[in-house]
């Protein structure tokens, strides 16, 4: 994913509204969500289709009860309680009366069940809010009808109608029977509330699930219990794809409480089900402690010489010479390196593992052809074709609960640990829950990809930023990259110099890379304004009025041709926003600092939402950095 | 072995192997779940309860140390959930994922019960060894001065 197409604006729809009425005279309100949505769904098989799909999201019995439907991944990202806020507050119904449930993966009736890429509240925003506005609609619609009143006497409030004129409600489960017989209402003409309306909305709501957390029930992945249960741990080659050649099993197999040990043969997918062995036990700790037994020969493979050390000399041999593609090429960079104040560094970021704090882990049950799957995800549906792929089972025969997560930031896009989950309890013939070790969540992470940058910056006799050249070296093979390896040829500060040059070599790479949060912009705003803030000193202004003047010369790129829609492009004014703000609170060029104490600011944009930074820090006689005090101004609202 | 100890005021004895960690007691053999593994090595501090009182790292300790101690784990912090900081944490909202949280509380009730009133550096100086990945650390020192402050008003 180019962390920049995520932020695409506007969003296809096509909506329909599907209303069911329940055995037992309840009321379910779906809706047919047809997003068309763009980049950041469309830019990686790692994050699945976004399939078109049918969506049901509220149930209400005859006695009132309402129960609405969380559709996505919980990671801690707190959308559990934020889409259902969304219908709650159209439904017209108070947030304590209602129950939310979590909805199982089923792209045909929830559409798109999906945690990454910041896209969860600027794809459901409306489209959320019309379903509970349809139901509230059709609510009103049966109250006109049981009461013999035009509907424009109607008002909703407390899970009911009210007719004010006559002193008459009706409660939302007195309606339902009424409601279910009603044609459905257009869901793009329905009214939707005046935000200054809003009594959900905008309110601090506490996360729906706090009172579990706080008391210790059972919610996450690796809480999970299922009947017959064993449990399994999993062995991996140390070089990523790396295959069994043999092993031990007799040995690790009679170990106290260890029920199966034996080779997954594995493909050679990084993002699929690598090779290595499974040992199967009455507990987890009998599992990890015959495994201290195991002892595993691994075949030879060809990424194995690769090193941090092979690819430090890598991006020196490139750096060394012209990039091998050209991204972008803006006015004449080289002429502009002729005149003032030339700054040139090189800029390199580390691969990061995600560590959160649940490692991964899965628990699956094969039975007569069909699999069951409670699975800590953020990307279900992603997981699915590939258990399908991989295990030659048909996708409507994988049935997926999607189990809060122990933190996710993009690690549990990949489904690695629930294909393994999925393989080894068909195999071993019973529940099976995948438990990896803090180790193997370390050495087998969808890495935040390293890379390179060499850049060249140029500013003028009157401190003026007048030249950009950037050579990134990362990891890819021809014109592809490796996941998340890429950089946009718009990423900020093209299209605010005027003379400016993005070019790229890659490196192929062995080592499984993929998204961590905020993608891309963890290392770019780091590189970028890292450079911008040497460029500052070079021109002798100060960093934040530097800034100021490059957020002032943006010039806007010729508009998309044909139908082709490119990401929400950064807008300097909004940025400029965020800059004044957190110069003005953090009393930036107004403070007299001790010695050894200074303070240094920042900004970027990523996923639509705009931040500013000013950090103050204090080093040490000996060197160390204290960070004493961050201040922090964003900008995430609606655009 | 056979090992015997208090569970959240419940006489318990459990068969196990003599190295298995208190964690896996709680969790796998008396399905405790709200005790969490983060790390095994004691490092990230998802996985404190109370042994005897003291805030503990279970993944560490070998149920047969534990033989005779009184262990409360983040099911028995109170009967019904109500223990200050267990307020204060829905009130403030603290959890972001919420799987550090059980160790966090335990560390935190481990401060409270012996500094009534902590400051900013006694908190930082007790909740050190707790990791959270979400960085909820500023909440979670706002929830132990909160919680202090219900405990003191019998709020």
């Amino acid at each position: 994913m180019d962390h920049n197409d995520s932020a695409t604006a506007g969003l296809a729809r096509r909506d329909f509204l599907r209303v069911t009425a329940l055995a037992g005279g309840g009321l379910l309100i779906g809706t047919w969500l047809d997003f068309e949505a763009v980049g950041v769904l469309q830019a990686s098989e790692t994050f699945g289709a976004a399939d078109f799909a049918p969506n049901a999201f509220i149930r209400i019995t005859p006695s009132g009860a309402v129960t609405i439907i969380a559709k996505n991944p919980e990671i801690g990202q707190g959308i559990k309680t934020m889409l259902p806020m969304l219908i709650a507050e159209e439904l017209d119904v108070p947030w304590e009366s209602i129950t939310i449930e979590q909805a199982m993966s089923d792209p045909s009736k929830y559409g798109s069940q999906f945690a990454g890429g910041s896209t969860a509240t600027p794809n459901n925003w409306e489209p959320l809010r019309r379903a509970g506005a349809a139901g509230r609609q059709m609510l009103v619609t049966a109250a006109a009808q049981t009461l013999g009143v035009p509907e424009a006497e109607l008002t909703t409030g407390g899970g009911a109608v009210h007719h004010h004129a006559s002193r008459r409600r009706l409660g939302y489960g007195e309606l339902v029977a009424t409601a279910a017989t009603l044609a459905a209402p257009d869901l793009e003409s329905v009214k939707l509330k005046d935000p200054k309306d809003f009594r959900i909305i905008g309110r601090p709501i506490g996360g729906v699930d706090n009172h579990k957390v706080v008391t210790g029930q059972p919610l996450f992945g690796i809480d999970i219990t299922v009947p017959g249960m064993l449990y399994a741990v999993f062995e991996k080659s140390p070089v990523f794809g790396g295959k069994v050649a043999s092993a031990n099993l007799d040995e690790v197999k009679s170990f106290p409480g260890v029920r199966h040990a034996f080779v997954v043969d594995g493909g050679t997918q990084l993002n699929g089900l690598l090779g290595g062995v499974a040992i199967v036990a009455d507990s987890w700790w009998a599992a990890r402690s015959a495994r201290q037994r195991l002892r595993v020969t691994w075949a030879e493979h060809p990424t194995a010489a690769q090193s941090t050390t092979s690819f430090s000399a890598k991006a020196a041999e490139y750096f060394a010479s012209a990039p091998r593609r050209s991204l972008r090429n803006d006015g004449d960079v080289n002429a502009a390196f002729t005149g003032g104040t030339v700054v040139e560094a090189t800029y390199e970021y580390p691969f990061l593992a995600h560590a959160t704090l649940e490692p991964m882990n899965c628990t699956a049950h094969y039975s007569d052809g069909k699999l069951e799957i409670w699975a800590p995800t953020q990307n279900p549906q992603s997981g699915r074709q590939l258990v399908a792929t991989t295990m030659g089972i048909a996708p409507e025969d994988i049935a997926i609960h999607i189990v809060r997560s122990g933190g996710g930031f993009g690690r549990r896009l990949a489904n690695d640990y629930m294909v393994e989950a999925a393989w080894i309890a068909r195999q071993a013939g019973a529940p099976v829950k995948l438990l990896w070790t803090r180790e193997d969540d370390i050495q087998h992470d969808f890495y935040r990809p390293a890379g390179f940058h060499k850049l060249r910056g140029a500013v003028d006799a009157n401190g003026k930023l007048t030249a950009w050249q950037n050579h990134f070296v990362t990891f890819g093979e021809g014109e592809g990259y490796a996941p998340s390896a890429q950089l946009s040829a718009v990423e900020f500060p093209a299209m605010f110099v005027p003379n400016f040059s993005l070019g790229v070599s890659t490196m192929p790479l062995g080592v499984p890379t993929g998204f961590l949060r905020a993608p891309g912009s963890n290392a770019l705003a780091f590189v970028f304004q890292s450079f911008i803030d040497e460029l500052a000193h070079a021109a002798k202004k100060d960093p934040v009025e530097f800034r100021r003047e490059l957020l002032a010369r943006f010039t806007p790129p010729p508009p998309p041709s044909g139908e082709q829609r490119g990401p929400v492009p950064m807008n300097a004014e909004r940025m400029r926003g965020v800059l004044d703000l957190v110069a003005e609170k953090s009393g930036w060029g107004t403070r007299t600092l001790p010695r050894g104490t200074g303070m240094g600011v920042g900004f970027h944009f990523s996923h639509r939402g705009y931040f500013a930074e000013v950090v103050q820090v204090t080093v040490s006689r000996a060197g160390e950095l204290e960070i004493d005090k961050v201040w922090a101004a964003g900008d995430v609202g609606s655009q | 072995m056979k090992v015997s100890f208090v569970v959240n005021g419940t006489p318990r004895t459990v068969d196990v192997p003599a190295d298995m960690p208190l964690l896996w007691v709680l969790r796998d053999v008396l399905d405790l779940k709200g005790t969490k593994y983060g790390c095994g090595v004691s490092q990230c501090g998802a996985c404190t309860v109370h042994v005897n009182g003291a805030p503990t790292r279970s993944c560490v300790l070998p149920a047969p140390a534990a033989q005779g101690a009184s262990i409360t784990t983040i099911e028995g912090l109170s009967a019904d959930g109500t223990h200050a900081l267990q307020r204060a944490w829905e009130e403030l909202d603290v959890p972001q994922c919420g799987y550090c949280q059980a160790g966090q509380l335990m560390s935190a009730a481990a401060l409270l019960s012996r500094t009534s009133k902590p400051t900013d550096a006694d908190i930082d100086a007790a909740m050190n060894g707790n990791l959270c990945r979400c960085a909820t650390y500023s909440r979670i020192r706002e929830g132990i001065h909160r919680a202090a402050t219900i405990a003191a008003n019998n709020e």
